[in-house]
């Protein structure tokens, strides 16, 4: 059954439309065009302190590089549009959505992943503060949460203001509404974000 | 992500070159805007100059008393520098209120002006959008227009422009230095770089092809209490439904620009001229010739509202 919207479309087609339509169809038939080949280069980088060089399309992201030629699956491929933080990685020391960038513009770059925290036996310390906190529930928002939190500290022992601090000359303190504010461009679907505020502030040395 | 070709410029004016002499090329900056259009294939560019290593990242102090701001200082640095903490409190309050701390670290000044609406039309592909493919009319009219403009829109285009830092920018009165292709320089008042849909929707500013932001100069600091106001769905990383970009003197005179609710950040000057009168009497001038959906009328009332906040802010300051 074609819907009244399908059918009203098809009224519309039925003019000069699609008559264009169909000598532009036969214009490609008679002469193919060719997609553009894809571009590749040469990009190298240092990944959790070792140099590594790849040859990539250029429209590999950061995210891509990482993951389907690096083999370093830590780091996590949510919405691949910069709105959950699952890709969230350390470059050259400040947390970036790795989806939203190209390898190609990291030439040079120094970048940390989940991965270079800390391992299974000798974990960073954020990493064992979201073990002791439950800061997790399926895990696949992890690596991006912790890497963001490690970042976040660091923005705040550097006075990066943020949207709730009520003087913008005084320096920021690891509360939990400032946790909470800058940790919001990472997304847990499992609800964990107390847990993780937590985490943040024991590592943090704040108390309560 | 269609394919391209990926080149790093020198030089603005190489970079500037660079664009105007390839079709379909266009400047890579932070890229956390064109790469998200990329992946949608909203945006296709064939060639890409990244102006990274264009050495446009500091804000130095200009003759005049002002601050210059290069085109690729990080939403993050420009937020954090203590002179502009200290003397455009606005523009730090208008950065943090916007986006998450990874996008800020890698967006640019320049990158920011240029981001592009978020009309939920313009990114859908199989919708018509005047703004996306012109010619093809506009699904926002008569469609979900919960978050768009009300005023300054067309019979062609009701999008809004998205961003936070532009709209304390048209408060601060900032300037847009750019360079064209040849070389040449030129100075755009920030009230006159964004412009309105009419009837060619798909241009989103005044720039020419080519032309190449190089920095955003502010003018000498205005003094008062500065103010940013958003109202969100919710707390933090949302596009405003309104915001208020405010400078309050003493004596309760002061300017405004509202985010949200146009196509530009939206200032009036006959509305700043009664500053002291309340924030109905500003908003009666702002949105004197406004034309809301039945969905969105809902902005002006909420933009009076947070203008009051606003204002009572100011005076317990």
């Amino acid at each position: 059954m074609m819907s009244e919207m399908e059918m009203s479309r098809r009224g519309v087609l039925a003019g000069s439309a699609a008559a264009a339509a169909l000598a532009a169809a036969r214009q490609v038939e008679a002469q193919p065009v060719k997609a553009a080949a894809p571009a590749t280069m040469p990009v190298s980088l240092t990944v959790n302190g070792k140099r590594r060089d790849l040859t990539l399309d250029t429209r590999t992201t950061l995210l891509d590089a990482l993951r389907e030629h690096l083999k370093l699956t830590g780091t996590k491929k949510g919405c691949d549009h910069g709105q959950c933080g699952a890709c969230t990685v350390i470059v050259n020391g400040e947390r970036i959505n790795s989806c939203l960038s190209l390898a190609v513009q990291h030439q040079g770059d120094e970048v940390k992943t989940i991965e270079g925290l800390g391992t299974p036996d000798k974990l960073h310390p954020m990493q064992a503060a979201f073990v002791r906190h439950d800061g997790y529930q399926c895990g696949y928002c992890t690596p991006g949460q912790i890497c963001s939190a490690v970042a976040v500290l660091d923005e705040i022992k550097r006075g990066v203001p943020s949207h709730v601090q009520a003087d913008l000359s005084a320096r920021p303190q690891p509360t939990n509404i400032e946790m909470r504010e800058r940790m919001s461009g990472n997304i847990c679907r499992c609800g964990a974000y107390s847990n993780i505020a937590e985490a943040m502030a024991e590592v943090a040395g704040a108390k309560g | 992500m269609k394919p391209f070709t990926y080149e790093r410029a020198k030089t603005p004016a190489e970079a500037a070159a660079a664009v105007a002499r390839q079709p379909g090329a266009k400047f890579l900056a932070g890229g956390t805007n064109l790469l998200d259009l990329m992946k949608l294939e909203i945006e296709t560019p064939r060639h890409l100059v990244d102006v990274q290593d264009l050495k446009l990242d500091r804000i130095e102090p200009t003759t005049d008393g002002g601050l210059r701001i290069g085109a690729l200082v990080t939403n993050t640095a420009l937020a954090a520098d203590t002179r502009v903490r200290r003397d455009y409190g606005v523009l730090t309050r208008a950065i943090v209120a916007g986006a998450s701390g990874q996008l800020r670290n890698k967006a640019t000044t320049a990158g920011n002006l240029l981001q592009r609406t978020r009309c939920p039309y313009f990114y859908d592909p199989n919708m018509p959008c005047n703004k996306r493919k012109p010619g093809s009319g506009c699904a926002a009219i008569g469609g979900y227009s919960r978050q768009l403009a009300v005023i300054g829109s067309s019979d062609q285009c009701i999008a809004t422009y998205p961003g936070d830092m532009a709209v304390a920018m048209r408060v601060l009165d900032a300037t847009v230095e750019t360079v064209k292709a040849d070389g040449t320089t030129r100075a755009i008042p920030i009230a006159d770089f964004h412009r309105l849909p009419g009837d060619k929707p798909h241009l989103d500013n005044n720039l020419e092809a080519g032309e190449l932001i190089t920095a955003v100069t502010l003018p000498r600091p205005l003094g008062g209490t500065h103010h940013y106001e958003k109202v969100r769905d919710r707390a933090s990383y949302a596009f405003a439904l309104v915001s208020v970009a405010a400078v309050i003197q003493k004596d309760g005179s002061g300017r405004v620009a509202f985010g949200g609710v146009a196509h530009k950040p939206w200032r009036v000057e006959a509305a700043d001229a009664v500053m002291t009168q309340g924030a109905a009497a500003v908003t009666a001038k702002a949105f004197a010739n406004a034309r809301p959906t039945e969905d969105n009328a809902f902005k002006i009332p909420l933009a009076t509202r947070a203008l009051a906040a606003t204002i009572a802010e100011g005076k317990s300051a």
